[in-house]
């Protein structure tokens, strides 16, 4: 009877953004397919209305289905059962409701029988799918992997796996092994030629939903070589039957998400774009929309912790009265909703960034962009570039903290398996570590911070039209902004990386506080009740700042020393 | 060319010695009709649900699919998974805005709906219900099965199921579970009774009705929605100002079949109020005092049925 998408206004007002008119005419080339495909839209109104009705699929599923699943999922978890994953009881039915829902492969051209949407209703979907089951998201989420097929795989291979993605096959991205975690240059799963075919040999470990139908493997295919330059990606069909699953990690949390140790033994490959290029161009590809993925189960979390702490603070009496009407619990719960919003617009803000650079991408393969599109595609691309690591990371710590708050406005109760946060907790864990933990998204968005790109970009917001009531936070935010500069500057100004390094999580989260509180004020511009958290994020965010800020002024290379000794 | 057909109809003959059970309806498929009713969502009730005189207060519910007619959908979309070839029809009767129920039947799989609408059906009670869809149904071309919900959330009668198959002087079965197989001229199924669970076979063309306890119905197809989402019929055209409307030169499909009493042949008499001998006498607000017992056994599966009731007449959740 639930449903997650209309029982959340939030998410109609940012999937009817008014860039949206922009992505829509750009992924649908102009409405090109009305005449070729019955379910292709008409217009501009014709598509965010089909959008908003299959949002509404989506969030009656995950309400019905997947939502009420979610506790027995985490009990049980998925067994290896000859070799092969078997999925929690509740995990495959709630696989089955979306494949027949026809809701996999929903980014992907109608030619390989997807529904050709946009990101931003994509991850839309990921945030609803992950409100419901934070473990389930892993499994329906990587269909993410077939765009990277899309993007770099060749017209065959699409045509041949595509279609099956669509059709509700899974996939997964085998990329880390024993020695190979965060840095996947020491990857050594050997991939030899023979006949002009590919075989895979070796071990593959945390691999999710490792045994799903179609894999993209990332391989040394360059005897002797000991970096990036010697890798390349595969694809393995699973219908080769020539890997095995050695083994099921027992997890903290996400449990219903089978992690596989995978064992490949001859296993007959095909090779995607060129050699060599596996990690430098298609993992970097694959890794970005996976942590725009991980940007959506972040929020997702959040959203789940929020309303569960809100419905209890609201139920639970102590001392004659709800906890909600307590100044401790209010606070929390209020700081919980601003943190959530935050989260969300930059959410979108960024899949909007990643919708608009991709799609010219694809165009550019149909036709030479012209030089103003070119432009436009370079610019949205830096952007995407600059607002993955800084989303991945702030909105999976996010999660993190709201999972805490929320455990804790449930006290006693909250520690025990009776209500939905335990679990919520547990899940929310993984958020900041996989995909590459908030350090390493800090080490990808520092560039965002030398470069000046996100500095380009807050002073772009800077200069957008505001009612009169909100210019005050706008102030606020030019007051941040001078700050951060200065203390970029005095980063910058010594000129030595490890100091960089050692000041670069405080300068990327003074971006993001900026930035964060920018898009809230954009959104409190179009809707009014967007205020409060605007208001909360703005002066919790310059309060932060500030204390950063004075941490690095007072801060010399000298300390790097103290820090050192343990 | 001679050893292709050699080869060929060796394939026939070890296609039906493997599926022997299930020889013309592989092929052909079967015609089925739907009987769906739009019905206010009565089991989440609020205060202001029933009018000070007794009446369902319909502007206070939303409308929906009768649940039941819902389990009697997905029966109509297995079957045409297993025989290709086979066409789903809804058949709804209601005001202009039960059109909704065709488009969502259309939306998880239905071929087609007639709605049958008119101020003269106003006021059926189940007599006229099943006469007027009786008639209806005469008017269609060949069938094989009609497949209706036990009974709607409304009234609880269960009768307009019954009544059609007596007027149409086709056989019935009631309480159906699951559609277990249909070969040419019969179908086997399994019926849930208070006691107990019985298979019967009931020969073509036929009527069966289905219980809750059978599967639930698939969820609409993203798709499919997206192709039938301006289904309209022709007075939705009319009354509408929206763009789409001339789209159905070039899609047929999109066309929902509207009938009015002079489509169908009937006896006036027959119909609406002048054709219903049920009577409203008086209406009771009834307290549950007793409380209800239901009998599990200790399955698992049994134990998932009844949380899932649980939370879905929020008991619990």
């Amino acid at each position: 009877m639930a449903n997650f998408f209309t029982d959340n206004q939030d998410l109609k007002f940012h999937l009817t953004h008014p860039l949206m008119k922009k992505i829509v005419a750009l992924k649908e080339r102009n409405f090109a397919d009305k005449d070729k495909f019955d379910y292709a839209p008409m217009d501009f109104e014709d598509a965010m209305d089909s959008y908003e009705q299959v949002l509404e699929i989506v969030g009656e599923i995950c309400g019905d289905i997947v939502a009420p699943n979610a506790e027995s999922v985490d009990q049980e978890g998925p067994k290896i059962v000859n070799n092969e994953v078997v999925y929690a009881r509740g995990t495959q039915e709630n696989l089955d409701a979306l494949v027949k829902a026809g809701l996999m492969g929903i980014t992907l051209p109608r030619k390989y029988e997807g529904l050709n949407f946009p990101i931003v209703p994509y991850i839309m979907a990921a945030d609803i799918v992950s409100r419901a089951d934070a473990g389930f998201v892993n499994i329906w989420g990587l269909q993410d992997c077939a765009e990277t097929i899309n993007e770099f795989a060749d017209d065959d291979q699409k045509e041949r796996f595509l279609t099956r993605a669509s059709r509700g096959e899974t996939m997964a991205m085998d990329l880390t092994e024993p020695d190979a975690g965060s840095d996947l240059q020491a990857v050594e799963l050997k991939a030899t030629e023979k006949d002009g075919k590919w075989y895979l040999n070796g071990v593959k470990r945390f691999i999710t939903n490792g045994d799903g139908n179609i894999a993209l493997v990332l391989a040394r295919s360059e005897e002797g070589t000991h970096d990036g330059r010697g890798l390349s990606m595969f694809i393995y069909d699973r219908d080769h039957k020539a890997v095995i699953v050695r083994r099921l990690e027992n997890k903290m949390g996400i449990k219903g998400s089978p992690t596989c140790e995978l064992v490949f033994k001859d296993a007959p490959a095909e090779l995607v774009g060129s050699r060599k290029m596996g990690l430098i161009k298609y993992v970097m590809a694959l890794m970005n929309g996976a942590r725009l993925g991980i940007g959506a189960q972040s929020v997702g979390v959040s959203e789940s912790a929020y309303r569960e702490a809100l419905a209890y603070a609201e139920e639970r009496e102590q001392f004659g009265k709800p906890i909600i009407q307590f100044p401790a619990v209010y606070e929390m719960l209020a700081v919980m909703k601003a943190k959530l919003d935050a989260s969300r617009t930059l959410l979108y803000e960024t899949s909007r960034y990643v919708d608009v650079y991709k799609t010219y991408m694809h165009i550019s393969e149909e036709r030479k962009l012209e030089p103003d599109e070119r432009k436009e595609m370079k610019r949205y691309q830096k952007l995407a570039d600059y607002f993955t690591p800084l989303l991945k990371g702030i909105t999976s710590e996010y999660s993190n903290q709201l999972a805490y708050d929320a455990v804790q406005i449930h006290g006693g109760s909250g520690f025990m398996k009776d209500y939905p946060v335990e679990r919520i907790y547990r899940d929310a864990r993984i958020t900041s570590i996989y995909e590459g933990t908030t350090q390493l998204q800090v080490v990808a968005a520092i560039r965002g911070v030398t470069t000046g790109g996100y500095l380009d970009r807050i002073r772009e917001y800077e200069m957008m039209e505001l009612k009169p009531e909100l210019h005050s936070y706008r102030r606020t935010l030019i007051g941040m902004t001078d700050e951060y500069e200065r203390a970029v500057k005095a980063v910058t100004d010594v000129k030595d990386n490890e100091y960089v390094d050692f000041h670069a999580r405080r300068l990327v989260e003074m971006a993001g506080n900026i930035v964060m509180g920018y898009l809230l004020v954009l959104d409190t511009q179009r809707d009014d009740k967007f205020r409060i958290s605007a208001d909360i994020i703005i002066k919790r965010g310059k309060a932060d700042n500030h204390a950063k800020a004075g941490f690095i002024f007072n801060s010399s290379i000298d300390d790097l020393g103290f820090y050192k000794q343990n | 060319m001679v050893k292709r057909r050699i080869v060929n109809s060796l394939i026939l003959i070890y296609l039906s010695t493997v599926n022997n059970s299930l020889p013309k309806i592989e092929t052909m498929g079967l015609n089925v009709i739907v009987l769906a009713k739009q019905v206010p969502d009565t089991r989440n009730v609020g205060k202001d649900a029933m009018k000070a005189d007794g009446t369902v207060n319909r502007a206070a519910l939303p409308a929906i699919f009768n649940p039941e007619d819902l389990n009697a959908l997905e029966q109509a979309l297995r079957l045409k998974d297993k025989y290709p070839g086979t066409t789903i029809t809804i058949l709804t009767m209601g005001p202009g805005r039960a059109a909704d129920i065709i488009r969502e039947g259309l939306y998880r799989g239905a071929d087609n709906g007639y709605l049958l609408t008119d101020r003269a059906f106003a006021g059926s009670d189940t007599l006229a219900t099943s006469y007027a869809l009786s008639c209806a149904l005469k008017k269609m071309s060949k069938i094989d099965l009609i497949i209706a919900g036990r009974q709607a959330i409304d009234g609880d009668t269960a009768q307009v199921g019954p009544q059609v198959a007596e007027k149409l002087g086709l056989p019935q079965v009631t309480y159906a579970e699951e559609v277990l197989s249909a070969e040419t001229g019969k179908i086997t199924i399994r019926r849930r009774l208070e006691r107990g669970v019985e298979t019967v076979e009931m020969p073509l063309p036929g009527v069966i009705t289905v219980n809750a306890s059978a599967p639930e119905c698939r969820p609409r197809n993203a798709k499919l929605l997206m192709k039938f989402k301006h289904a309209r019929t022709i007075t939705e055209r009319q009354n509408e100002a929206e763009d789409y409307i001339d789209l159905t030169a070039d899609r047929p499909y999109l066309n929902i079949e509207e009938w009015s009493v002079n489509d169908i042949e009937t006896d006036m008499n027959w119909l609406g109020l002048s054709g219903s001998p049920t009577k409203v006498k008086k209406i009771e607000n009834v307290v549950f005092q007793a409380k209800e017992a239901k009998r599990l056994t200790p399955a698992d599966e049994e134990m998932d049925e009844l949380m899932k009731e649980l939370i879905a007449n929020h008991t619990i959740g």
